[in-house]
């Protein structure tokens, strides 16, 4: 069983470090697991994306083309990965920044007003951890406390603070169910 | 141990501090300047030097000096910037020196961009720096591979007085995955007989590349060919996938070669009788594996991310005698697994050519694609 | 920035022909927009825009080609000046000038640009000072300044293992060879209105066959820097400036007659 999501973004919206939790959950789990970014110049204002795998067995390709799961967090990653999530797979979108809705019907979609959810509880930086809990809670890929758990021990030191806020917005992302 | 999450440069680094690195050099390039970031902190910690050189060039001559005293030392760049080094690996080779140089390859030639490629196997592989001489190259696919290798590296470096080549790529380095990190080696002690320093109660020794009398190079490419027959007896590294009953061949190095075998995976699940064989040293090439192929192997197809490097040597390692295809991606696109998957399919479908170069057959077909 | 002392603009902005109105990669505030636009108005004012050909360097600005309209190359990191010898050397009519950062000119480059210089090659070199690696992320640059934290002097630019910076302009104006080394800064309207007529000046001295001219630029980072457009302004001018000072470092007497 090899679960591939990709997560997709603005620079600075946390796309990097959402990725970077699945994989260390993943760990925590006895998982195999892979995480690569999309790397690039330091010039700011691009888009920023990562590919997370979690596997029972021995990761071939850390990149593929149709992964079961895509988080996009603006309507650049929405263009540009709509049309990539495997069918049936899953796609979580971030209602609060997009301007239309998706157009997949063969895919399960989770539209989430996120932004508004993460400003609401104090932070519009945990948009991702409230993307993050809603994927988690509508696919099996490793269970809650897992990430809470990598939360608590990566979220960096001087983030340690909101560390309850953002068990917050994982549960709050954690209501949206795909019907 | 435990296991952590690592990315492969910071892996790297790590392990070589671990293999006892007394001395990094380098020089920011991306995708491998992570390597150096995390050794201009980790390096000064442990009273061990850092430089940030001025250039690559600078930095590989840093490294010949300290690899003069036999103390282990290191460098890392990626493509243009090994372009660079290249006038002081030949130095090295020519002065027999230990030393490891750390290529985490990116699109080029030229500037290219910074995506994960394999266009300098040949270079790594079949020379790169002026003369007669053989560095060993080995080529990790994974986090944990990158850390065994690194650690291996150093130790072939001493025991053949060579240069050892990590050959990654920019999605090795840049991944994180789990992996465990070796025990802290204490530091060298002893020294080889010729490391320069200093003639406290000894004759005085001297290192240097030149030779003005034809036949003492002669002697001196002799003695390097010596050493590397040994390398080619003892070193050959690499690992087999599903070949047991194997009737069709896929095969790639690196990052290619993990791609290969999600697309060798997937193709067993739909009953075809596939497997993958991965050199792990590219330099001695594993000819013997590829040489004793069975008859039976109907089929063989390259996979790389450059345009036929590593084929040449397959097909000459065995004799031209396996009827092969070749696929690939260039300039630092990275193929998805459903792309070989595809290649594999036609393989197994069509009758292959045996008239034609592969790599010909393969680019006819790129450019009827437009 | 100090607005309250500059004069009221009344010229309505146009944009000059040398540049091309795409949009730059360069991030929000980052000065080096502001230098690229200056040469072009420059090149526009001198007519010169067909006459001129580029040199871009291995930085921030490897896409210069994209924003100024005239031909271009590209060279490797740090050898710009030696690309720019062999086209002036072939074309000794044309106009042809090198941009270059601190990384590029002053680390990895330093032996073609001080062999330039020294030759009194008769091309023009534009260096932008940003203290530090801007493309590859932050690194220690020979620019850093002491104490200062890059990504690979993260305790700060330790003078003990790490040196101490250069003062490109101060160390060129010793060379013969060299004819017009000047050193300003883009951190406010008036210090960007002495930095063009520098670059005037720098073309002039090309145009006259003067020999080697080069404008040091103090540029900011804010991306690496880890600051706002304005907090690094501000660091400029207060950091940066005691230690790099303004001024003119080696003028040829044959350019007192210009007046601009
Ligand atoms: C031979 C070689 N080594 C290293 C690099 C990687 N590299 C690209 S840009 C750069 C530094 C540029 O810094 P600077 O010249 O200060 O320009 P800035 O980006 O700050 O404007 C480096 C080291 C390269 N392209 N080629
Ligand atoms: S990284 Fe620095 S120098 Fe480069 S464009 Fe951004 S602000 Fe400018
Ligand atoms: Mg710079």
């Amino acid at each position: 069983m090899q679960t591939e999501v990709i997560i997709a973004g603005f620079g600075g919206q946390g796309v990097l470090f959402g990725g970077q939790l699945l994989a260390y959950a993943g760990l925590d789990e006895g998982k195999h697991v892979t995480w690569i970014p999309a790397y690039g110049p330091e010039m700011r204002g691009g888009t920023a994306n990562c590919t997370a795998i979690v596997s029972d067995e021995e990761i071939g390709s850390p990149l593929v083309r149709y992964p079961a799961a895509i988080i996009a967090m603006n309507r650049p990653s929405l263009d540009k990965y709509e049309n990539q999530v495997k069918p049936g797979g899953l796609l979580v979108v971030n209602s609060s920044m997009l301007d239309r809705p998706v157009k997949r019907t063969d895919i399960r979609v989770l539209e989430v007003d996120a932004g508004d959810v993460a400003e609401r509880l104090g932070d519009k930086r945990m948009t991702n951890m409230v993307l993050l809990g809603a994927l988690l809670a509508n696919l099996p890929v490793l269970p809650m406390s897992a990430i809470e758990n990598a939360l608590k021990v990566h979220l960096p030191e001087r983030h340690q603070r909101l560390l309850p806020k953002n068990f917050e917005a994982l549960r709050e992302g954690a209501k949206y169910k795909v019907n | 141990m435990s296991r952590e999450l690592m990315k492969g440069n910071e892996a790297v680094a790590e392990a070589a501090v671990r293999a006892g690195v007394v001395s990094y050099f380098g020089y920011p390039i991306t995708p491998q300047t992570e390597l150096l970031e995390y050794m201009s902190r980790r390096m000064p910690e442990l009273g061990r030097a850092f430089v940030q050189a001025e250039s690559e060039l600078g930095a590989i001559n840093m490294v010949y000096g300290a690899a003069c005293t036999g103390h282990r030392t290191m460098t890392s760049s990626s493509s243009p910037g090994v372009s660079l080094m290249l006038e002081g690996v030949s130095y090295i080779a020519g002065t027999e020196l230990p030393m490891v140089l750390v290529n985490v390859m990116r699109g080029g030639p030229g500037l290219g961009n910074i995506a994960p490629a394999q266009s300098d196997y040949n270079q790594m592989v079949h020379g790169g720096g002026h003369g007669d001489y053989r560095c060993i190259v080995l080529a990790p696919c994974s986090v944990q591979e990158s850390i065994d290798l690194t650690v291996l590296a150093f130790d072939l470096a001493d025991k053949y007085r060579s240069i050892v080549v990590l050959l990654t790529d920019g999605s090795i380095g840049q991944m994180m995955e789990a992996c465990e990190l070796p025990p802290m080696q204490p530091l060298k002690t002893k020294f080889a007989d010729w490391a320069v320093q200093g003639a406290e109660g000894r004759e005085r020794r001297f290192l240097t590349s030149i030779n003005l009398d034809p036949a003492a190079q002669e002697e001196m490419n002799y003695r390097l060919l010596k050493r590397w027959v040994e390398v080619e007896a003892n070193e050959v590294r690499y690992q087999e996938y599903f070949m047991e009953d194997a009737e069709y061949v896929v095969t790639g190095f690196g990052s290619s070669a993990r791609i290969a075998l999600s697309a060798v995976r997937a193709a067993r699940a739909e009953g075809i009788k596939v497997g993958l064989i991965r050199p792990i040293t590219l330099s001695p090439f594993p000819k013997q594996v590829y040489a004793n192929l069975s008859d039976k192997v109907k089929g063989m197809l390259v996979v790389e991310m450059n345009a036929g490097q590593m084929l040449e040597d397959v097909m000459a390692a065995n004799r031209y005698r396996i009827p092969t295809e070749f696929f690939a991606r260039l300039g630092g696109v990275v193929p998805f697994p459903d792309e070989v998957l595809e290649e594999i399919h036609r393989m197994v479908e069509t009758p292959i050519p045996t008239d034609s170069h592969p790599r010909d057959r393969w680019f006819a077909r790129v450019m009827a694609k437009g | 920035m100090v607005l309250d002392n500059c004069e009221l603009e009344t010229t309505v902005f146009e944009r000059p022909d040398t540049l091309t109105g795409a949009n730059t990669h360069y991030c929000p505030g980052c000065t080096h927009g502001i230098a690229n636009r200056l040469i072009a108005e420059v090149i526009d004012e001198m007519g010169m825009r067909e006459k001129t050909i580029g040199v871009a360097s291995v930085g921030c600005s490897v896409f210069i080609y994209n924003y100024l309209n005239m031909d271009f190359v590209q060279a490797p990191h740090g050898r710009a000046p030696a690309m720019a010898t062999g086209v002036k050397r072939v074309l000794p009519d044309r106009m042809v000038f090198t941009y270059q950062g601190d990384g590029d000119l002053a680390s990895i480059g330093m032996t073609e640009i001080v062999h330039a210089a020294a030759r009194g090659e008769n091309i023009t070199v534009f260096f932008l000072n940003n203290t530090n690696y801007g493309m590859t992320g932050g690194q220690m640059a020979p620019t850093t300044m002491p104490g200062q934290k890059t990504t690979s002097s993260q305790n700060g630019r330790d003078v003990e293992t790490q040196g101490y910076p250069i003062r490109v302009s101060e160390m060129f104006s010793k060379l013969d060879g060299a004819s017009y080394i000047v050193r300003r800064s883009l951190h406010d309207p008036k210090n960007i209105r002495m930095a063009k007529k520098a670059i005037r000046m720098a073309f002039e001295t090309q145009v006259r066959g003067l020999g080697f001219s080069m404008v040091e630029l103090l540029s900011i980072c804010p991306t690496n820097w880890g600051m706002t457009p304005k907090t690094s302004i501000q660091w400029l001018e207060e950091r940066m400036i005691p230690y790099y000072p303004l001024g003119d470092y080696k003028v040829h007497p044959a350019l007192a007659e210009i007046k601009l």
